[in-house]
């Protein structure tokens, strides 16, 4: 990958289409979305330049508008160690499952085996796998909360985000938590994990149901990307669905769509936007307000379900 | 029988043989030829057995995906009694590609859902080559709502590419039907079975997927994402659909082993688009096989088992905490 000199926030990245593509793909499915490109991380440096207006803006002025571009509103990038910071409480992050690491069911390898690409990705994001779960407070209440990167193998879903999700979810059952869960994930159900990671779709989704006959509040937090087998199991079972703006968020990635229905699809498909019209989302909900508005769908729904909800 | 019209390359020496034998049936057969086409017949079993035996991940797929391999609406009228089909989604419109009603398995009443591929180039197209939508889904989780409210037993049949990637399909909501209907399937009081016939084909499949017993085909795959997809992915051009084939790991003694499905259901020699009836017959005594045993339990131990069926699944590492 080139290293410009200003690195390019937001720029027209290639995002690889989510796994679960539907078989009709027939051929690399790449797709420009805005969004940072991932395989650096938060780049470093003085001076950003904005994927959406393309204006060079001062590193330490975006930072504190939580990644979002001060001239555009235009949602950069955030990692799931930044989202944590941003959503919870100072200090109050207490990490679960850290210790769950990914293995390699499968001995898969494409151009490089996967054993290694995990090693790779480990080293240049910190994380171990492509989501961090725990609990913490928001604005003195807590919650159980969940977030994926999308810079870890394109947020994908493997055996380990399931197995974190899932845990996560029983342990908010259990605790009688409100459950949030921020998705990024461009690259839906892991492909290097095979079925195994289609299986997750199903494991979180029936714990989720679980969690939900219990009374349980999940409130799920779209942002840029969230595709294929992650919005088609988890990320769109929310009794809340919030999405960032402008995120794309859909099941087929459009390339692929693009090849199977060969029209020409409307500029806002599969944006946030696009789903708020159809339907399929409660709220789009601009960074900065994202704390403050979980907080209080926490106060409508939880008062009497949480055992230390909303005391303040 | 195979009606042949479609020739994979890999049965070209069954079709050899059996073309041999048409021949030698063709004319006035002395006992000379008699004896011939006993031996031809003997062969062919050999042959069939020796080829299917050694099919390679991507003639798995090609075998999954047989033009003339039985679709879910040929099982319909071999495996069961009756079948009554119930077509509103009560929502948008009547997918073809996903066929939902009331059948009879002997003494079982149950409702059966499966996607439907199609026979005709025509039914083909309405059904999207087994690709269902939005509402297709939703009748799906409808008529298995039903099912639980009636006790009525549940038998998915799977057989799909994928769910449809398309314009209308993203906007009624693709994605979230998928994991509203798993969300679904995973609390049900009643029984469900699974059996994936041809293509498991990612979410596709999965959203009718949820059971308390999966099985699949001996020639079936299920997998993740189609070949061609994750080839043209990860190694940028669907022409390594082979390798992407067998880095997957989609076939059925591959699914067996990695913990995804119960029961692989062995296929006649050949396949079985060869031998339809026969297939449908083993086919039936599994369904039959888990119903017995599926129908004595009480609702909350089979959703709870069905709970723990699914939350076993993956495989990590979990070092001790430091
Ligand atoms: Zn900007």
């Amino acid at each position: 990958m080139e290293s410009p000199q200003t690195p390019v926030l937001g720029s027209r990245a290639t995002v690889q289409a989510p796994a679960d593509v539907g078989g009709l793909a027939s051929e690399g499915d790449e797709q420009p979305v805005t969004t940072v490109r991932p395989k650096r991380g938060v780049p470093e440096g003085l001076w950003l330049k904005c994927g959406g207006c393309l204006d060079t803006i001062f590193r330490k002025e975006a930072e504190a508008m939580l990644n979002v571009c001060p001239k555009c509103g235009h949602h950069w990038y955030v990692s799931a160690r930044q989202r944590v910071a941003q959503l919870l409480d100072e200090g109050t992050f207490e990490e679960w499952d850290a210790e769950l690491a990914p293995t390699d069911p499968l001995g898969f390898r494409d151009r490089k085996p996967y054993a290694e690409r995990l090693v790779a990705e480990q080293r240049r994001t910190g994380l171990t796998d492509a989501v961090l779960t725990g609990t913490g407070m928001i604005r003195a209440r807590r919650v159980a909360c969940g977030v994926t990167d999308s810079a870890f193998i394109m947020g994908s879903m493997g055996s380990v985000v399931g197995e974190r999700l899932t845990r996560l979810v029983e342990r908010a059952t259990h605790d009688k938590l409100p459950l949030i869960i921020v998705s990024a994930s461009g690259g839906g159900a892991r492909m290097h994990e095979g079925i195994l990671s289609l299986m997750q779709m199903a494991k979180v989704s029936a714990a989720l149901a679980r969690y939900s006959e219990a009374g349980g509040l999940f409130i799920s937090v779209l942002t840029n990307p969230t595709m294929g087998g992650v919005a088609a199991s988890f990320a769109s079972l929310g009794d809340l669905v919030f999405a960032e703006p402008k995120a794309l968020i859909g099941f087929a990635g459009p390339r692929t769509i693009k090849a199977t229905i060969r029209i020409e699809l409307p500029k806002e498909f599969q944006t946030s936007e696009f789903l708020l019209e159809h339907g399929f989302i409660d709220r789009i909900v601009a960074r900065k307000d994202l704390k403050s508005e979980i907080a209080r769908a926490i106060d409508y729904c939880c008062s009497g379900w949480s055992k230390d909800s909303a005391s303040s | 029988m195979a009606r042949g019209l479609h020739r994979l390359p890999l049965e070209r020496p069954i079709y050899e043989i059996q073309d041999r034998i048409a021949e030698l049936e063709a004319a006035p057969v002395g006992s000379a030829e008699q004896e011939e086409i006993r031996k031809l017949r003997r062969e062919l079993v050999e042959v069939q057995k020796e080829i299917f035996a050694g099919l390679d991940p991507w003639q798995t797929v090609e075998v999954a995906r047989h033009p003339d391999r039985p679709k879910t609406s040929d099982y319909l009228s071999l495996v069961f009694d009756e079948f009554v089909e119930l077509h509103g989604d009560k929502s948008f419109r009547d997918d073809p590609a996903m066929l939902t009603g009331f059948a009879k398995l002997d003494q079982h009443r149950v409702v059966v859902v499966g996607t439907q591929k199609g026979k005709t180039l025509e039914e083909r197209q309405a059904c999207h080559f087994g690709c269902a939508h939005p509402e297709g889904y939703r009748k799906a989780m409808g008529k298995m709502r039903m099912a639980a409210k009636y006790g009525l037993p549940v038998i998915c049949l799977i057989d799909t590419p994928g769910a449809y990637p398309g314009l209308g399909a993203e906007e009624r909501g693709q994605a979230q039907v998928i994991a509203e209907s798993m969300f679904m399937m995973a609390s049900l009081p009643i029984p469900i079975v699974c059996v994936v016939i041809g293509e498991g084909g990612s979410g596709g499949a999965l959203g009718i997927g949820v059971g308390d017993r999966v099985a699949v085909l001996e020639h079936a795959y299920y997998s993740v994402i189609s070949p061609e997809g994750c080839a043209g992915i990860l190694w940028k051009s669907a022409e390594h659909k082979a390798a992407a084939a067998t880095a997957l790991r989609m076939r059925s003694a591959d699914l067996r082993e990695l913990g995804v499905v119960d029961a692989v259901i062995e296929e006649p020699a050949g396949g079985a688009h060869r031998d339809p009836r026969q297939m449908a017959i083993r086919l039936k005594t599994y369904l039959l096989k888990s119903l017995k045993e599926l129908t004595t339990e009480q609702p909350d131990d089979l959703v709870a088992k069905r709970y723990e069926k699914f939350r076993r699944m993956g495989q990590f590492l979990e070092t001790a905490a430091s």
